[in-house]
Parts: structure tokens; sequence; C-alpha cells
């Protein structure tokens, strides 16, 4: 007999077993009898018409299965990759939505584009037959910045969209911000660029695919954060498989970040393959393919604009984005930089008026969709951007005018402006925790002590709210969501007392077979090691959206619970019966069930194994076994938030910023596993310093060509970029969850790149920097300090 | 990666015979630049012949006046050796510096100057500190050895045996790495011997190159400060995604600073 583990305690995740000792199974570890190998051609082309193709010397090729093209998908009649959002403009006019055939018809709108598939014995055999294809490109200029492509007379993407401009979409009231910026005391303003990112998961994705002819079934292994959303979208949408037909399964996957979130062409391509072939069939991306074809994140050119009175009090905040779709809508691409971004503008701040027009803009790149934090940081940014500015501008103290406009803890719920109601929170108490644990009272014999080693340091703020625990159903309706976004779980409890949770949630990374046994745990009474979590297979599990926007404890975390709080319902009826007692007098606590007032009680186990051997059981009003089942679609979403300290120094005879110093303290209500938080917030601060410093896909204009498609010129941030971080949590229960959890997978993505860049304008501030564009690199600083004619160098 | 024959001669004269005999043939020393070429299918040469097994190429030996090292001595026993790092110290802080630690396991100092990458380390240091370069044939001199972008005096069927280093009165090297590649934006050796000064810059140009502007004004004055205000011609620097040619050359005068510095001590 274990322990019972439960909530706020800190075990060892249960998952590491396997990963650290070697023994995970991933897509690429599993072999299929008879097992093809595919690889995807792609387009070394930004932009052309695709005039033809002729197969005939790759399919002569030794070892060659077939030769699949985007003529077969349209012999086939297959559909167009789904978008899962349709957004409309101020008018109500939907999106431009036009076709992304898994492979391409007629035009290449971005290198990577898919143009064929090549199956063979052998990925060399598939590989050099590829190179035998000839391909007939007709190029034309691409277009990849979003000021460019919605110039007039910039190359078209779409015949049928006009300026590149999927949608002019806007949100919040226009004429209440003109009249507050008419009579601001001051108005800040700020142009600033949200670097586009790649997300890197360790993992490159893959899948396997396979058709079972006796049954008439399919099989998809992908590496996938959300099976059964694949299983919808390329079932019904794109292949036209009934669902009862098609099982996909997501095994052991090695990282999301969003990156897997998406229902991808390369999936629907080789699951029609495997039929086409009759042989089960493999792909695995190279790191090199990984560049060119995971979506993208973030991307944005923005002008912002903030009025604030004579005291530093905001009255409006008015921002307006130009968004980089890249040449397709992806599963969630146009929902990012709208839904995701307008309604975050407000902050943790009182802001009486907010106007956002977004255009969201087709180009000749990779697909942009979501990347951990998907929307959150961008918003953040450019809000806590401009603070910073305003408060220069006006000679206010930073920490000061943020206290000025911040949303005292009392004023919760806090209607925003902006469709959001935040439930729960207290940005002032994670500000004076940040303040103290980051020694700020100090900064400044720090800074002194840098100057005289010829080094600039400076201080970064960063405060913010997210909305994740993606989503109540109804609201996500609203705003454009064609599907819901609830989460199931199933508990099973097995005649012995044991239970297997399945959840619709899937584990990437974030220690969810560790969490959710410890919610079960706590709830049921059972020792930890006797939970076990399944997810990620359509087969085994009932239904779910997936892992992405924060959800997985926040919704699926809560399914769960309601899941166990059945269980103990029919189990106290059971009890009830055995023990010769009114229902309502039954009890259950740290795993017994007992008669109020009494010493009589039922273990767990003898209440599960009653279920299953029912021969003293309530046959007449009571089903046996002990198996529950919940849905849970939230009413709001979660509004983590918190406050972010960054420090950093700057060498200015190189421009080299080394981050120093971090701090988070971070409201993500109830924690359920303390070191899995503390993991999740280094992480995503990780991710979001790199954002400021370090990463940044770029792209050569006319040609299309990523400059940046490898780990030796996409810089991911490593560990010796990093100081020690101090995380802690301030934590606010939020009302509505089931157990006041808020969510943390995103909150450290979304605070940190605000902090790093405040910090590094902040240890320029002296020589006139007011901005600086991320990622804050070496040369960049240098120039600025150049153009800012540095009077001296440090020696 | 596309099929090749692959051979493992244990003798010079062999390798250099297969070399010559077999037409689209390349060396392999420790193959940490030309494995992943192969594996993306940039190259795809007829046949490999591996270096590893071949007699006398590998170890660090010392010759009074001079340090010798094998061509295929990895980058990991020159950081460590106790013979660089009392005669060369710079020499064995460079190679401490090249890529990670699986990489100056299996990367060799032949592979590296054979390469000739315009951003690798080694070429700096043999052509800062005026090394030999001892090849199957002949010994040619660290300032006729390397030509340009990838480009070196190697004849065809020559093979580099081990490259011989002059000991200098002090030198030293700093480097300024890519964040990301962990190459040289811009690597700077500086090395003082008794009839003058030598400085070899790699990463900010086509190729390692030498200034002599900062040599002359380090052999009047081994100081910092006597090349604070030497500027670099931005023509023909490389300017990139990662550093544009202003900001490169603005480096190799801060990195040669830094380099001085580290050869003071």
């Amino acid at each position: 007999m274990g322990n019972v583990i439960g909530i706020g305690a800190a075990p060892k995740r249960k998952e590491d077993q396997r990963f650290l000792t070697g023994r995970g199974n991933y897509v690429s570890d599993i072999k299929r009898p008879g097992m093809a190998a595919g690889v995807f051609v792609r387009s070394p082309h930004g932009h052309a018409i695709l005039r033809g193709i002729d197969k005939s010397a790759a399919l002569a090729a030794s070892g060659v299965v077939a030769v699949l093209t985007g003529d077969d998908v349209a012999a086939d009649g297959l559909g167009s990759l789904p978008c899962g959002w349709g957004i409309t403009d101020a008018k109500g006019v939907p999106m431009k939505e036009p076709p992304f055939p898994m492979l391409a018809q007629g035009k290449v709108r971005f290198v990577g584009d898919m143009v064929a598939f090549v199956v063979a014995e052998t990925v060399e055999q598939a590989n050099s037959a590829a190179e035998l294809l000839k391909i007939d490109y007709e190029v034309l200029p691409s277009v990849v910045g979003v000021l460019d492509a919605v110039h007039p007379g910039a190359p078209q993407l779409f015949d049928d969209v006009p300026n590149n401009i999927c949608c002019d979409w806007e949100l919040g009231d226009k004429s209440a911000v003109e009249t507050a910026f008419r009579k601001a005391a001051h108005v800040a303003k700020l142009s600033l660029v949200n670097n586009r990112l790649i997300g890197n998961p360790m993992e490159p994705r893959a899948a396997i695919a396979e058709y079972e002819p006796g049954t008439d079934r399919y099989t998809l292994w992908s590496t996938s954060q959300f099976p059964h959303v694949v299983r919808f979208l390329m079932g019904a949408l794109v292949l036209k498989i009934p669902q009862h037909k098609l099982r996909v399964v997501a095994p052991d996957v090695g990282g999301g970040f969003g990156v897997k979130q998406f229902h991808y062409g390369e999936e629907a391509v080789i699951t029609w393959a495997a039929r086409r072939v009759m042989r089960p069939i493999k792909w695995v991306a190279s790191r090199s393919e990984g560049y060119v074809s995971d979506r993208h994140g973030r991307d944005h050119v923005t002008e912002a604009e903030l009025a604030l009175d004579e005291t530093g009090k905001f009255l409006a905040f008015r921002v307006k984005t130009l968004a980089n779709m890249g040449g397709y809508l992806s599963t969630f691409g146009p929902n990012i930089p709208t839904n995701l971004y307008g309604p975050l503008l407000s902050g943790v701040y009182t802001m009486p008026a907010i106007y956002c027009n977004v255009k969201v803009v087709f180009t000749n790149t990779v697909p942009v969709d979501a990347y951990r934090g998907a929307g959150r940081p961008e918003a953040t940014f450019v809000l806590e951007r401009i603070v910073d500015v305003a408060a220069a501008e006006m000679g206010i103290d930073r920490v000061e005018i943020r206290r000025r406009n911040m949303i005292p803890k009392e004023a919760y719920p806090y209607q925003t402006p902006v469709l959001v109601q935040y439930d729960s929170g207290d940005p002032m108490g994670c500000l004076d925790g940040a303040l103290a644990a980051a020694d700020v009272k100090n900064f400044g014999a720090r800074k002194a002590a840098s100057q005289r080693k010829g080094k600039f340091r400076g201080l970064g703020y960063s405060t913010y709210v997210e909305a994740c625990g993606l989503a109540p159903s109804r609201f996500a309706g609203r705003l454009g969501a064609r599907g819901g976004l609830y989460e199931s779980a199933t508990v099973r409890v097995h005649p012995t007392g044991q239970v297997t949770v399945m959840i619709g949630t899937h584990n990437h990374g974030q220690g969810h077979e560790t969490t959710f046994a410890q919610i079960v745990s706590d709830k049921l009474g059972v020792a930890f090691e006797n939970v076990d979590i399944v997810f990620g297979d359509t087969d085994r599990v009932q239904f779910g959206m997936g892992t992405y926007g924060s959800r997985s404890l926040v919704v699926g975390g809560a399914a769960l619970s309601k899941a166990a709080d059945k269980v103990i319902v029919k189990g106290k009826k059971i009890a009830a019966h055995l023990l010769e007692a009114a229902e309502v007098d039954i009890q259950f606590e740290a795993g017994k069930f007992s008669v109020a007032g009494t010493d009589r009680t039922k273990t767990f186990e003898e209440i599960a194994g009653a279920a299953y051997v029912p021969h003293d059981y309530p046959l007449e009003v009571l089903e046996p076994g002990l198996e529950e089942q919940a849905y849970y679609d939230p009413v709001n979403f979660t509004y983590p938030g918190g406050c972010h300290i960054a420090e950093v120094e700057v060498d200015p005879e190189t421009g080299t910023v080394t981050l120093v110093n971090y701090t988070a303290v971070d409201d993500v209500g109830t924690v359920i596993n303390p070191m899995i938080v503390e993991g999740q917030l280094h992480g995503g601060i990780v991710q979001g310093v790199g954002q400021a410093l370090y990463e940044n896909a770029v792209y050569d204009d006319g040609s299309g060509q990523l400059l940046s498609g490898s780990l030796m010129d996409y810089c991911m941030p490593r560990a010796d970029h990093l100081p020690m971080m101090k995380v802690a949590t301030h934590s606010t229960l939020c009302t509505h969850t089931p157990m006041g959890v808020k969510g943390c997978g995103e909150v450290g993505t979304i605070g940190s790149p605000a902090a790093v860049i405040n910090a590094v304008v902040d240890a320029l501030s002296h020589l006139g920097v007011t901005h600086v564009d991320m990622p804050a690199t070496p040369n960049r600083i240098w120039r600025l300090l150049q153009n800012a004619s540095l009077p001296v160098a440090a020696e | 990666m596309k099929p090749f024959a692959y051979h493992q001669p244990d003798q010079i004269p062999d390798a250099a015979k297969l070399l010559t005999s077999i037409e689209d043939s390349k060396l392999v020393a420790g193959g940490m630049t030309l494995i992943p070429t192969l594996k993306q299918r940039l190259a795809s040469p007829a046949a490999l012949i591996d270096l590893s097994k071949l007699a006398g190429l590998k170890g660090i030996s010392d010759g009074g006046t001079t340090i010798t090292i094998g061509a295929m001595t990895p980058h990991a026993e020159v950081a460590a050796s106790k013979l660089v790092q009392a005669k060369i110290p710079a020499l064995a802080a460079l190679a401490s510096m090249i890529g990670d630690p699986a990489v100056r396991s299996r990367g060799t100092i032949g592979g590296s100057v054979a390469n000739n990458d315009p951003a690798a380390d080694y070429p700096a240091g043999v052509l800062g500190l005026g090394a030999t370069i001892v090849t199957s044939t002949r010994e040619v001199a660290a300032d006729k050895f390397f030509l340009g972008l990838f480009e070196t005096a190697l004849q065809p069927g020559e093979i580099i045996t081990a490259i011989r280093f002059p000991l200098p009165l002090k030198a030293g090297y700093a480097k300024f790495k890519a964040p990301a590649s962990r190459y040289a934006l811009v690597g700077v050796l500086v090395a003082k011997f008794a009839d003058g000064v030598r400085v070899a810059v790699t990463g900010a140009g086509p190729g390692v190159f030498r200034v002599p502007p900062m040599e002359q004004a380090l052999s009047q004055n081994f100081d910092p400060s006597a090349i604070a205000a030497i500027k670099i011609d931005t023509d023909g620097l490389t300017s990139d995604i990662h550093a544009e040619a202003d900001y490169r050359a603005h480096l190799v005068t801060v990195m040669a600073k830094r380099a001085v510095d580290a050869a003071l001590g």
C-alpha cells in the first residue's frame, strides 16, 4: 500500500521513470509490420505557379511504392485543411478563407509548402526518388512582411484576397477611445515589432498511418497535442472517414508549445496514402523540415497609443496591429492575433476605453498559429512597453504608474471594456512580492557596481494577466470558434480499488500523469501509485479537446474532479446499502465511507469490490461497476497574472545583453504540485527570454527563403544564457473552477518578454534609448548605441 | 545520406593513393562538418577515406622550441594538454572554445584546418601563431595555406599530417561567439614573438586574415590601448542575419584588445 499524495504535495513525476530510462514510446519508436517510409517534397520557392510534376523518373526509381501529388488529392475529391475559427470584420463580413490543400494545387505559397509525397521501402530510397521529380515552377515574387504585403501592388497570394488582407478585425469602442484621447493630458506612442518565432519542440513532428482492410479501420499515430480533434478535423472534414473507423493515437510526445496542436496536411496525406498503398507508412520530419513546416508564432507590427490624464491615470488605449498569417490559415490561425490578443489589452489595469484593430494578413511564409502564450504575450508586450514609455515621458516612476492604475484586489470580479471579466486577482500583491524578492531597493548599488566595470545595468517590470483555460464553449462560439472547448474525464475504479483515468488532454512534458494522479489520490484517498492516467488515444479515451492554452488542469482537471465526485456519490450509495444506513448519513473522508456519528466504515477498496462482485448490492436501484465520466465546460476563462522583474547588464563595447537576475511572482490559483508549477514557470520564462534576446525567424524578401532555418542560425536560449531564477506564487483562487486552479503553462512566456526589454531600455535610457525591438541582439544594441552616439566607449 | 564506399587505410601513402585514384572521394577526419553535410544530402561523395586508423597522426609532441600536434588530435585533447597549456595557453584556450563537448571530442585540428571554415577557430590559431602545416608531401607556412572561403593550398591527394607551432612569448585568443552556432562571429588571436606581433582574425570575413596595422602597433607597444583606435575596413567583411559588416569590423578591434588583455594575463 502506497500513500495518498494529494493536492499541494510535490512528488517526483511518475512519467519520468520511463523518460529518464529511455523507455518512452514516441511515434518514431513505433514499427508496424510491412511499414514503408514516406517523405514530403516541399516547395523551394516562396511563391510560384505549379505548372506540373513529372513523376515518371521518381516512380521508376529503386524501392518506390507511390508518388502522390495535389492532382491525386483533387482526383480523390478530398477536402481542404480546415480552419477552426471563423472571424468577422467590423461589419460582420466573414474572413477570407481560401482553400488550404493538403498537397499544393496550382500554386505554392511558402518555402516548405508540400507538393508531393513519395513512399518507398526506405527513407533513403524515398529521398533519392524525391530528387528525381521534375517539378515545373514558374517563380513569382514573394512577399514576407506584413507592411509590404498590404501595399497595393504587392504580390498577391490569392486572386480573391485583395491586398492579402484576410480580415480587418476590430474590438472595442472606437468613439469612446477617440473622445478620451481628445481629453488626454498626455499621449504616449509606440511602434513595435513582435518578432516571428519557431517553436522547436525537442521531438520533431512525425506520423505513422495504417489501414486495416479487414475492419475498414484507419489508425494514425501522430505527434499531436489533440488526437480527438485531429480525428474530427481530418476524418470528418478532409478525408471523409467516419469517426468510428478512424483511430488517432498521440503516444509520448516530446514537447509541443503549440506547434503540435494543429491538424497538419502531413497527417491527412499519410493516412490517405496508407490506404492507397495498403501498407503502413512512417514519416519523421528532420529538424530542417520542421523549420519550414511547423507553424510559426507571433509576427506582429503594431502602432499603439496610450492616453493618460495629468496624474498618469490611463484613459484609453488604441492599438493597431498587422498580424502575419503566413501562406494559409492554420487550425487556430486567425483566432490568435484577434480573440486572444485584443481582449487582453486591459492588462491588470483599469482602462476605461480600448480600441483594437487587427489586420490579419497573408504572406509567403509558413502559416502562423498559436505558440506558447499565443496572442497574450503580444498583448502584454505592447501594453507593458507603452506603460514604460508613458512613465518616462511623464516623469513618473515605473512602479508608481503601475500602482496608480492597477485593479485593486477588492474590485474583482472586474469587467474590462474588451469582453472579458476577470474573476479574481491581486496584481498589487504580486507586484509587492516581486519587488521584495528582486531586492529592488538595492538595485542602485548593483547598477553602480556594473558602471565601475563599464557595463550598463537595467531593471524591467512587467505585470500581466492572461485568459486561459480555453475555453467557455458558448463564449468561444460567439467569437467564431467552430468547435466546443470543454474537456472530459473518465474515472475507472477497478475491483481492487486501483484507478485508471481516461482524460482528453494530452501530456507532452507538463507532468499530467503526476498532477492528475494527485487530484485522484486527494479526492478518493487512493494511493498515488495506484492511479494511472491514460490519454492520447481516441480508442481508449472517450473524447477530448487536447492540451493547449493552459487548459489541461483548468478544464481537464475540472472534468476529472467532477468524475471523481460522481464516483464518491455512487460509492456512498453502495456504502449506505452495505452499512444499512441512509445515504445522507454516509460520509466520505480519507478513503473511507462511514456512517456519521458511528465507527461503522467501509474502505474505498471494499466499496469497489462490492461494485464488481454485487452479491450484497442494491441491484434494484443501482448498476454494478464503479466508473464515472464527466464533461466540463467552463463558465469563464481563468485569469492567471503576476509580476515579473528582469535585471540585465549591457556590455556597451559589444552590445551583448546578459540577463543577470530574474524574479517572477505569479498568481496561478491553487497549486497542485509546486515542483511542476515551478518547472512550467522556468520553461515559460526561458521561452519568453528567448524571444526577447535570441530567437528570430528571418525571411528573405523577394525570394521568400527562410534565412534562420536551422539551429545554427535560429538561436534557442541555452542554459548558459540564463541566471538562476526566483520564482514564487502569490495565488488568489479562481472563483469558478472546481479546485480554484487557474493554469500555469503559459504565464512565464507571457510575462517575460516585456520584463526583459523594459530592463534593456532602462539600462540604455541615459543615452536617450526609448525602445528596443526584439530580439535585443548584440548587433541591434550596438547599432542603437552608435545611433545614440555613445559618448565614451567602456574603456 | 546517399550510399558511398568506405575505406579505412592504415598507412598515409595508401590513403593518398585512394584519394587520387577514386574520383569524387573525400577524407573524413572527425567528420564534424562532413557528416552533417552528407546527412543533409548536400554532398554525396563516391567514397569516404577514413583517417582514423592512420599511424602517427594523433598526439602532441614537444619539440623544444615548437609543439607539434598530429592532424587527428581532437580539440579536447589539445584543450586538456598540460604541454599546450604550459607553452601556448592561448591555443589550449582556443581549443576549449570550439563547438560543444561532443564536437571537441570528435573534431580534429587537421580536419578543421583542411576545411578552413571562415568562422572556425583553428585557422586563427594557426595563422596567428605562424604555424607550419605538415602534409603527406611537404610543409606549408600558414601564411601560404589559407586561401579564402573553404579554400586551402592543399593539392589533390595531399593529406595534412600535423601542425607545428612555434612558441610565442605571449599569446591570447578572444572570441565573440555567434549566439546560435557558437562559431566565431569574430575571433582574434594575437601572438607576440621576438621578431614582432601577429594578429589573425576569423569569422569576420570569407577567410582568416591578418591585420598589419594592429601588428605594427602592438609590436611597438603590446597593450590594448595601442590598437583601440585602429578601425578595420568593412570592405569584404561578412554581413548576414547575425551581424552586419560594420559591426563585425567593430568587433575585430574589441576582440583584438581582449586578446591582448588575455595574452598579458
